[in-house]
């Protein structure tokens, strides 16, 4: 027996290795900014942030330090936040209703939001990075309440399919309803944007960094900030769900409470990164199937493993984003898509064999 | 603890479901619950288990009313094991066993080493601290239903509910389990098909057609009669020569 109790006490908190998470995250910080068009050497980097963080008067570039500060540091920064607040977005929605398919961007959370986003940026209600975050918030709940509720009108209408078949309805929904506010955000710029704002908001919808700047940051900061301390705080919640929501409520768990509370929140922090960086695809189902496959399901590990693990993946795909075409920058939905859909396409395939 | 039903009714899309449902299971009883299908023996339970709301009526559970108390208080002093409870995620089994601390544990309550032990425990009580480390996907039917028993057992309950726990099990499980349930020093409420097994419960109660019809002790109530009109079968009763005590044998009537 005793043997089985140093196994077993491997059942309660275990994050021994939580200590690199900060030197993981400021290594990805560093390249990307370092890495670009123009190479920068770290030595100038932590110089340039040396300057600016504790007042020191090391001799600096001017446009290196430009470029550094103002430009690559505050768009790493986003990238890193809108990276974590995706992923788990994605763990989230994946635990809460039980599909391994579940992610803001295939549930029309983030075309909602896009819509939203650009109907206060087309329309010029209120100005800011505020409103323009409040649209997209209003937008990708209705998107997910029209989701939700097709889902359920589509499983009502068979007789009662759970398991399988309402896994299957809610991902249908979730296309009919992206589609609905994608087709919807087409109209509002076709009606209303003059030809300059057309042009602007369409790159911006692909998943866009090229426009962050600090003020960006000091909405995007606090925004993954409390997406990670909702998920933390609720991580015995999420893992009682495992066997689904009637599980859940007999071993405590307030569900409706909850699963709303969580989805609420989830959607308000994917709708203020949607309003900085426009819709960047298949983060919230990459990142958390491949750290489950690491860490395992069991969310005191896989929340911040999936939060850093987003981070990481969204600085790099941002870094590519700028050096795979010289001279150009791509969107970086562009990249997190190519390597998602695939992705996607293995999840599929898997899941319909066992 | 004391679990009471009161003229519960439950429906769903306007089907009736339960229909003046009232019962009381006393402290430390093994109370069978039996039907056929869809007599609505799930439906209680889930009822029982503060699952659904009934439409009208209320469970009691001590004095307190169900409907009064937090999830977090019911799952306290209630387990549910139900029927179908399935997951595509890769746990192992201590996982799932833990999850049933759930109930126990906060922000500030964190896992402790008393937490590691009742797990223990309940894993030693259903044979299965040799699987601990196994993957929930790699496990038969029956070592499931086994873990989701010690799940269950580890939120150290007052009142344990069971919808039929040993439907996927082998017949050397099937008995340990319903030996273990037995032995428990708690309430259990527990749905079976096989006859003979319930009348090993303390008491045990008839569901048909959403109403509770009949309840008492099991020979009193599992009579060729009540077989006949609740489940349309003969029986026929014989004795075990080896300890006397009744077997029945089914028919059909059709």
């Amino acid at each position: 027996m005793s043997i089985a109790i140093t196994r077993l006490s491997l059942a309660g908190v275990e994050l021994r290795w939580l200590w690199i998470t900060p030197l993981v995250l400021m290594a990805a910080l560093i390249a990307g900014t370092a890495i670009g068009e123009t190479q920068i050497p770290v030595e100038t980097i932590l110089k340039v942030l040396a300057n600016q963080l504790l007042g020191t008067d090391y001799a600096v570039d001017r446009i290196d330090a430009g470029i550094v500060w103002n430009y690559r540091l505050s768009r790493a920064v986003v990238a890193a936040c809108c990276g974590t607040t995706l992923a788990l977005a994605g763990v989230v929605l994946q635990a809460l209703l039980r599909n391994p398919l579940a992610d803001p961007y295939l549930m029309g959370i983030s075309a909602g939001a896009s819509t939203g986003a650009v109907a206060v940026a087309v329309a010029g209600i209120g100005v800011g990075v505020l409103s323009l975050s409040l649209g997209a918030f209003v937008g990708a709940l209705l998107a997910f309440g029209i989701v939700v509720m097709l889902a359920h009108a589509a499983n009502s209408g068979v007789g009662g399919g759970r398991g399988v078949q309402a896994a299957g309805a809610i991902i249908l929904a979730g296309i009919a309803g992206s589609q609905l506010f994608n087709a919807l955000t087409a109209f509002i710029i076709t009606k209303s944007a003059s030809a300059e704002q057309a042009r602007g908001i369409m790159f911006w919808l692909m998943g866009n960094l090229s426009g962050v700047r600090w003020a960006d940051v000091t909405l995007a900061v606090p925004a993954a900030l409390f997406g990670l301390l909702v998920c933390l705080w609720h991580r015995r919640s999420l893992d009682a769900f495992t066997f689904g929501a009637d599980s859940a409520a007999s071993m405590g768990i307030a569900v409706r409470p909850v699963r709303g509370g969580l989805i609420i929140a989830m959607a308000l922090v994917t709708a203020v990164m949607v309003s900085i960086v426009g819709a960047i695809g298949f983060v919230g189902l990459v990142i958390p199937h491949a750290m489950r496959f690491i860490v395992g399901s069991r969310h005191t590990r896989l929340v911040p493993a999936a939060a850093l693990a987003g981070a990481v993946f969204l600085i790099g795909s941002d870094i590519l984003s700028r050096v795979l075409v010289p001279g150009q920058v791509l969107p970086i939905g562009v990249i997190t898509s190519l390597i998602g859909a695939p992705a996607f396409a293995l999840i599929l395939v898997r899941g319909k064999r066992s | 603890m004391q679990l009471t039903a009161q003229k519960l009714d439950w429906s769903v899309h306007g089907t009736p479901l339960l229909i003046d449902v009232n019962l009381t299971v006393e402290p430390g009883q093994t109370f069978g619950l039996v039907g056929p299908n869809g007599s609505g023996k799930t439906s209680l339970l889930r009822l029982l288990a503060g699952l659904n709301k009934p439409k009208a009526g209320q469970v009691l559970l001590g004095s307190q009313p169900l409907n009064s108390l937090k999830q977090r208080t019911i799952a306290q002093s209630i387990a549910l094991v139900e029927q179908q409870a399935d997951t595509t995620d890769r746990v192992s089994v201590k996982d799932v066993v833990s999850l049933g601390r759930t109930p126990f544990l906060s922000a500030l309550r964190p896992w402790s080493t008393e937490d590691d032990a009742i797990v223990i425990q309940a894993l030693a009580d259903v044979d299965m601290v040799d699987m601990a480390d196994r993957l929930w996907h790699t496990l038969s039917g029956g070592e499931r239903q086994r873990v989701h028993i010690a799940r269950a057992l580890a939120q150290k309950p007052n009142i344990l509910l069971l919808d039929e726990p040993t439907n996927h099990l082998d017949i050397r499980h099937q008995l340990s389990i319903l030996e273990l349930v037995r032995q428990l020093p708690i309430t259990v409420i527990i749905s079976l098909h096989d006859l003979n097994q319930a009348m090993e419960c303390d008491r045990i109660g008839v569901m048909e057609g959403g109403r509770l019809i009949d309840s008492g002790h099991p020979q009193d109530v599992l009579t060729p009669n009540r077989l006949q009109q609740t489940f349309g079968v003969y029986t026929h009763v014989i004795h075990d020569p080896m300890d006397g005590k009744q077997v029945m044998r089914f028919r059909s009537a059709v």
